[in-house]
């Protein structure tokens, strides 16, 4: 998983390549946009084929690379995107809470990601438009009970347009990548004991609303 | 393609013949041009876009633009042009006409600062090497041209040559030039004499009683007796040597694409382009009848399937088009309501008329250059961005509307297969793409080999929209005036602009040093 640096002005200790999927308009470009820039974009334009954003994190005193590949929602450009998934340590998959149609698309989504990514991809869901509750059609527990079925690793409600929780999910897909890695390097484990440490931690330090023990 | 700075270099096809060449062909600067050392170098006559584009976009754009002087510069380029047209004309014109060059020449190096030549000389050099490229030529062979620029007398007397040597001008990829002029010019609002000459090329053109467009088979329009009397005329020529004046007086053919290959002035766009992409005949007479039956068609089309676009099948369609209009980028028109009617109504008719694709992302961004375009036949404001759209009156708004929807739909004709599953037009590109560049400019494949950047990775939107994220839309128009030809070479040409801006980065960061993982060098790609 992790490419070690030979370049001195590059150097990094982990690089994760990570993607992003989920149905159109859930505000997946504006995620990566917030990530990578710390703004938000009232007009973002749809997204065509995939888009590409790295930026660098310090988790724990390492320095982790992070690769986003941005999809496009629309079916249309299915075939190009899936060619990302292979290479991909994990997947975001976004819906947007105030859309059930978007929500309910997941586990096509999740079926996605199981056909053509690695065996042993990171998985995260993410509920975004936090900032419109009022509109909400999504209730935080229906996701935490789907990701707790599909045994993603967390379920988070995002804001990219009042940056919440976005750089959380984030940080913690890395440290997952990152644990999981030095199990794997370690050879403590067989690679297959990694779902005993992914059980499905809900992370939402923000709102007591956001928050779900499964 | 490395040599010393202080070399004029220029690409030569080793036979005497140079078809499809029709351009100066200066030798190249080497290194290549640096914007980041040559901060203070800014084009004269150019202008920032003023338009409320992302910062980003605006300035990664001026660096393009200049170092693509070839592209986006009001260069020599038209002169070139008007002498190509004399090329089978007397002695006395083609003086006449060497001398315009020549003073026109001598005008413009007193007035661009020096480097710029060098920038405008290694841009056009790799068209050079393009053009050979596209004549099939592998055998490219590098010489050195003695004083190629320093004597303004030998460009003019070499220009000539050229174009007598030249056989082909349709598969030549001449710079993309004097169509910005009519955009530049809002600056200086009168005509230059080149400029006007040309719009009355247009006019005149445009004003006959046929304009024929015999590259265009598939067009509907070219009656039997169309080609009856074109074949007649190119017999007499044969026959009785006419001259070219006179050709174009009796059969002006192809002459609108030949002409509208290097822009076409901002008058006659409208017409210009409803002609070029079929939608209009040839035939002056039937013009006005057949907009009218075509407006009427189209909305006899809305009144028949727009309603369905909340039944179950056609839902999903019409959602997508609901949710990617307001996103569109804002660049020219503000999305009015007005106008978001009738791009909803645009798309959606196109994509259920069109099952085999239906609607992608990215169709939608190609209605707005027939949208502007059509709307400058109506306004005159020099700047559509501010203008309300619906103080238009409804009939005028409505033939606008049925116009973009068909020209539109002529353009998505001849790319349908960039949007039907798998999008294999696309595919085919992008190989054509990077089939270009290993035979261009094998270090920035080789590059982009090694770290394994996938061409399809940084390349797909370009072809996917063509081009349209990546330049500001009046650029965009322009680039549609040579796209809309659809001479054989117009997918070339857009490959040859994507190649151009490898090249771009190849300059800035490839040769700068710049060496980096995977990612960055992605990343660079990416934000270019």
């Amino acid at each position: 998983m992790p490419f070690p640096s030979t370049g001195a002005d590059d150097a990094f200790d982990y690089l994760f390549k990570i993607i992003l999927i989920g149905d159109s308009n859930v505000g997946k470009t504006c995620v990566v946009h917030r990530f990578k820039t710390g703004q938000y974009n009232e007009k973002q334009q749809n997204t065509i084929g995939v888009d590409f954003t790295v930026r660098s994190m310090d988790i724990d005193g390492k320095k982790v690379k992070i690769q986003v590949w941005d999809t496009a929602g629309q079916e249309r450009f299915r075939t190009i995107t899936q060619s990302y998934y292979r290479s991909a340590h994990g997947a975001i998959l976004a819906y947007d809470l105030t859309r059930r149609s978007t929500f309910e698309s997941i586990p096509h989504w999740i079926h996605e990601i199981e056909k053509y990514g690695a065996a042993n991809l990171v998985m995260m869901l993410i509920g975004n438009k936090s900032d419109s509750l009022d509109k909400r059609q999504v209730l935080f527990e229906d996701a935490c009970t789907l990701a707790e079925k599909h045994g993603l690793l967390a379920v988070l409600e995002t804001s990219a347009k009042e940056a919440q929780n976005i750089e959380e999910v984030f940080t913690l897909m890395a440290k997952e990548l990152i644990a999981r890695n030095t199990l794997q390097l370690h050879g403590e484990n067989p690679p297959n004991s990694f779902s005993l440490d992914s059980r499905p931690v809900i992370a939402s330090p923000s709102v007591e609303k956001t928050q779900c023990s499964c | 393609m490395a040599s010393d700075g202080g070399r004029k270099q220029f690409w030569k096809r080793s036979g005497a013949k140079v078809p499809g060449s029709i351009q100066h062909v200066y030798g190249a600067q080497h290194p290549p041009f640096d914007p980041l050392l040559h901060g203070t170098l800014i084009k004269p006559g150019s202008k920032p876009p003023t338009t409320p584009v992302k910062l980003k976009k605006v300035s990664t754009f001026q660096e393009f633009e200049s170092n693509t002087s070839d592209a986006w510069d009001l260069g020599d380029d038209d002169d070139e042009l008007l002498a190509i047209a004399a090329e089978n004309l007397n002695t006395e014109v083609v003086m006449e006409t060497a001398h315009k060059v020549i003073q026109n020449h001598s005008k413009l190096q007193e007035q661009h600062k020096f480097q710029e030549e060098h920038l405008q000389e290694k841009n056009q050099e790799e068209f050079a090497q393009l053009t050979s490229i596209a004549c099939g030529d592998n055998r490219l062979v590098k010489s050195v041209s003695e004083g190629h620029t320093s004597s303004s007398l030998d460009n003019a007397s070499e220009n000539s040559s050229m174009q007598r040597s030249q056989s082909l001008p349709q598969t030549s990829i001449p710079p993309l030039t004097s169509g910005m002029a009519d955009f530049n010019t809002s600056v200086t609002p009168a005509l230059t004499e080149r400029e006007a000459s040309r719009l009355d090329k247009f006019k005149q053109l445009l004003a006959g009683p046929n304009t024929d467009l015999v590259l265009c088979p598939e067009s509907n329009y070219c009656t039997t007796y169309e080609s009856k009397t074109r074949n007649k005329s190119l017999e007499k020529v044969q026959k009785d040597g006419m001259s070219a004046e006179e050709v174009i007086k009796y059969n002006p053919e192809d002459e609108l694409r030949k002409l509208s290959w290097s822009g076409i002035p901002k008058r006659v766009r409208p017409i210009a382009w409803k002609l070029l992409s079929g939608y209009l005949p040839a035939n002056v007479d039937r013009r006005e009848s057949t907009l009218q039956r075509k407006r009427k068609e189209y909305f006899a089309f809305v009144e028949q399937y727009y309603d369905s676009r909340n039944d179950e099948n056609h839902q999903d369609t019409y959602r997508q088009i609901h949710i990617d209009i307001p996103r569109m980028s804002p660049e020219v028109l503000r999305l009015q309501p007005k106008v978001t009617e009738i791009f909803e109504r645009i798309l959606f008719i196109w994509a259920i008329r069109h099952p085999a694709s239906g609607y992608v992302q990215g169709i939608n961004d190609l209605v707005t250059p027939f949208f502007v375009v059509f709307v400058c036949e109506y306004i005159e404001e020099e700047e559509v961005e501010n203008f309300d759209v619906s103080s238009l009156p409804e009939e005028v708004l409505q033939n606008i509307e049925a116009d973009s929807y068909w020209c539109m739909s002529k353009l998505l004709d001849g790319i349908q297969d960039n949007y039907t599953f798998a999008q294999p037009g696309i595919q085919k590109k992008v190989k054509m793409l990077e089939e270009l560049v290993s035979r261009i400019d094998e270090q920035v494949h080789r590059h982009l080999d090694q770290h394994e950047v996938k061409y399809l990775q940084f390349a797909f939107r370009w072809m996917n929209n063509l081009l349209m994220r990546e330049v500001p839309l009046r650029c965009t128009i322009r680039l549609w005036d040579t796209y809309q030809t659809k001479l054989d070479v117009a997918d070339l040409l857009l490959c040859d602009f994507c190649e151009n801006r490898i090249g771009h980065f190849n300059d800035v960061h490839l040769c700068g040093g710049m060496y980096g993982s995977k990612s960055t060098l992605a990343g660079v790609i990416f934000s270019v």
